[in-house]
């Protein structure tokens, strides 16, 4: 338990730590999970929640906002959820994080051409084409997006959404950290 | 026993809970629930018919207090389910193993705002340990099997089944699973009992160098069943012992190690002592606000021994500089065997006389103290329940309501038993001590209940004593009447300029004559002289239950007092005390 880093690796600069969730596949789970943060005052900052390779198993990724709880805190709360099976705290340093956007944005035919190129430089895909607008997809680490939506802004974002982060370790080195197989009661 | 047997839901229901060892339960039915009362019929198991839901999720919580095992409640869907959700709030709060069964709308109307549909689970979720609905006949023994085993295993705390009415109808091949297929079948609930053995090596050494220990006993010890192992622990070092409102009986009150209360209104020995101490050997407690006052001045120079069945309590409050996750019992008495391996090296605990002499002046400098009536004034309730205890039969159980008079008998009462005292600690629930005491008294018919209830908690949740005329338990209840709700009453006093706003309770009801409306025996006492009969006919009535009204003085206020948000050097003494104040060095 102790072996929960509630240090932020970034400084005060970056208050964002990644909770990789196994829960059990069950009705109510989802709820259970984002109740507890709502009720407890803890702040999601992004929640992504897909089947894992075993069916009996869901994972969710969170992507928490720890400026106003420890992290230590949040986590044995969240073991305390009788469906909750295994909490892994990635260290964004050694784990692969990957998001998806999708945005519709403002632009003229005679500003096309720049999109695309924009687009092009981030390996981004243009999904449709209309008169005054495209609609783009990115799909990559939650940085590269960030700035691409960044750019995008100064053409005028219509639309846009993004999947919130998943994550898993990196392979290499060794990258769970405090991976946590204990249960609290 | 291979033959496959067909049951009906509601019949596996039933025998299920019937497995478990369930003696009694607590509910009333409705639609939802029907098929469940009707198996009930043939059962072994008593069903107490209660007047109002809430009632019955006291009652079960009054019955999981004195035994330590799980209470169960059933009651029909939607607004009985609401009515269930602050006893479930109640047991989550202190710890009280119970297993609720609610009746819901068949499978097939959930989700279409059928007739007493209501989100049940949804609305539960936050109040319980875990929660549950069965959607198939054939999952139903494995889902009363997780039930108990959750309710009373780790922390223990309540939980509820959800029970559609199709699901309870239906038929199923009974099969009863076993311990192995329940704990497989929650792979994410591994409750941890015993301590880490460096941790515990750790809290023994820190324990033998202290010059300053103070015991702070917690609602834990008495759930882990460990107070006679604590006291052997006391006993050794001769440490002193503070027992919170949820431990109150863990240790006994008369012992000479025995200093009462903390918190805000604990005894000024027990807040000074852990104020002063320079390690705080935290047994099952969980640094509650009520019991810090204001965190970051609370004990400062304390290490802090931090024993706790639940990894979520470590470090919530107060960062321990040992924390070990277990079971109180077990981790207690390895810490103990680690005292005494130490001990037989060589290491030999320091000298804490100075302590204890310290401790014991302060004790003697400010022992709980009131002003007595004059002649013709309003009765003390501090007297009033001082006379009750010295007439108690042995062995008594109080049960009390929520406010001053929950004080004062928390303060007043020597408890020297564990189990004993039955309150609701965590949500303060006013209307909590009459069906609590009627749970309390189902399960040891043998002893006497006392009930110490207000005018104003009374009036909450009186009508169960029609419940427990009607079943034969027969409760005593000695209502504080001030006229008040007095507790509120004295913050406005003391904090809002006397401004008293919605307090006032004067004028109404008759408790003698709604008493015998219930079929209870009603007595009421204005003066001095009328106690002791009074109590002592109270006592000698054993066929009814017996509500004695107590007339008190309505501007007692209770002493001392931290105020909230206060640091708990700031205690405020009882005004006899203050002049003394400085020997609280
Ligand atoms: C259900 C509920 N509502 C409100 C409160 C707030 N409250 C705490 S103590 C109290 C007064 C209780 O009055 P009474 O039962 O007469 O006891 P007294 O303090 O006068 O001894 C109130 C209203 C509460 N604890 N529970
Ligand atoms: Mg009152």
């Amino acid at each position: 338990m102790s072996s929960i880093n509630s240090n932020n690796p970034y400084g005060d600069s970056r208050q964002h730590h990644i909770l990789s969730v196994m829960v059990q596949n069950r009705p109510g789970v989802l709820a259970r999970v984002s109740g507890l943060f709502a009720r407890r005052g803890y702040n999601i900052y992004s929640l992504a929640v897909a089947p894992s390779d075993d069916p009996n198993y869901s994972r969710i990724t969170i992507v928490v906002d720890i400026s106003a709880t420890p992290l230590e805190q949040i986590v044995k709360q969240l073991f305390k959820l009788i469906d909750v099976v295994r909490i892994t705290e990635l260290d964004p340093r050694k784990s692969v994080e990957r998001e998806l956007m999708i945005a519709t944005v403002r632009v003229d035919g005679e500003h096309r051409g720049q999109i695309a190129e924009l687009a092009n430089l981030f390996e981004a895909k243009v999904l449709a084409v209309g008169a005054d607008a495209v609609t783009i997809s990115i799909d990559g680490n939650p940085e590269k997006i960030d700035d691409f939506e960044e750019l995008l802004r100064g053409y005028g974002i219509v639309e846009s959404q993004r999947t919130g982060r998943v994550a898993l370790p990196k392979l290499e080195r060794e990258a769970r950290k405090g991976a946590t197989k204990g249960k609290a009661s | 026993m291979s033959t496959k047997e067909t049951l009906t839901g509601a019949e596996a229901l039933i025998r299920s809970l019937e497995l478990e060892n369930v003696e009694i339960m607590f509910g009333l039915p409705g639609g939802c629930i029907l098929p469940a009362y009707d198996p009930l019929l043939k059962s072994s198991i008593r069903h107490v018919l209660v007047r109002h839901e809430q009632g019955a999720g006291h009652m079960a919580q009054g019955y999981a207090h004195v035994t330590g095992r799980p209470g169960v409640a059933m009651v029909t869907s939607g607004p009985a389910a609401t009515n269930m959700v602050t006893p479930l709030c109640d047991a989550f709060m202190d710890s009280i193993p119970m297993v609720c069964i609610t009746g819901q709308v068949p499978t097939s109307a959930i989700g279409t705002d059928a007739f007493q549909e209501c989100d049940t689970v949804g609305i539960t979720r936050s109040v319980t340990k875990h929660n549950e609905l069965v959607m198939r006949a054939e999952d139903i023994p494995m889902a009363v099997r997780q039930a108990f085993y959750i309710a009373t295993t780790g922390r223990p705390g309540p939980v509820l089944i959800d029970m559609p009415k199709d699901v309870l109808q239906n038929t199923m091949t009974w099969h009863w699973p076993t311990d192995e297929e329940v704990v497989d079948s929650l792979p994410g609930y591994r409750p941890n009992v015993k301590g880490h053995p460096k941790m515990i090596k750790e809290a023994a050494k820190l324990i033998l160098a202290s010059e300053k220990p103070v015991l702070y006993l917690g609602g834990g010890v008495l759930k882990a069943r460990a107070a006679e192992v604590v006291k052997e622990l006391a006993e050794l070092l001769q440490i002193p012992v503070v027992t919170t409102l949820m431990a109150r009986g863990a240790f006994p009150d008369k012992h000479p190690l025995c200093y009462g209360m903390p918190g805000m209104h604990g005894t000024a020995t027990a807040i000074t002592a852990m104020q002063k101490s320079d390690l705080l050997i935290a047994l099952g407690s969980r640094f509650d606000d009520r019991v810090t006052g204001k965190v970051n001045s609370f004990a400062q120079d304390a290490k802090i021994i931090h024993v706790d069945i639940d990894p979520a309590e470590q470090g919530k409050v107060r960062k321990p500089d040992v924390p070990i996750v277990g079971d109180c019992r077990q981790v207690v008495e390895e810490i103990l065997k680690a005292i005494k391996e130490l001990m037989a090296e060589g290491i030999s605990a320091t000298d804490i006389t100075p302590w204890r002499s310290r401790v014991n002046g302060w004790k003697e400098q400010f022992p709980l103290t009131y002003d007595m009536s004059g002649p013709g004034d309003k009765l003390k309730p501090q007297f009033c329940l001082e006379k009750l205890r010295d007439a108690a039969p042995e062995g008594t159980i109080v049960v009390s309501g929520v406010g001053q008079h929950q004080m004062w008998a928390s303060l007043f009462w020597e408890f020297n038993e564990p189990y004993t005292w039955v309150n609701s600690g965590g949500l303060g629930t006013m209307g909590f001590s009459v069906p609590a005491a009627i749970g309390a008294k189902a399960a040891k018919p043998d002893r006497t209940v006392w009930a110490i209830d207000g005018d104003g908690c009374f009036q909450m949740t009186a009508q169960e004593l029609v419940t427990a005329t009607t079943e034969g338990i027969h409760v005593k209840i000695a209502i504080m009447n001030n006229t008040y709700l007095g507790m509120v009453r004295q913050w406005q006093e003391m904090f809002y300029g006397q401004r008293y706003s919605e307090v006032d309770l004067a004028g109404c009801p008759d408790f003698v004559k709604w008493a015998e409306a219930m079929g209870c025996v009603g007595i009421r006492v204005e003066s001095v002289d009328e106690i002791d009969e009074a109590i002592a006919l109270a006592n000698s009535i054993n066929d009814r239950s017996v509500v004695v009204e107590f007339r008190v003085e309505e501007f007692e206020k209770v002493f001392p007092m931290v105020p909230a948000g206060a640091s708990n050097d700031e205690v405020l003494l009882h005004p006899n005390q203050e002049s003394r104040r400085e020997f609280l060095k």
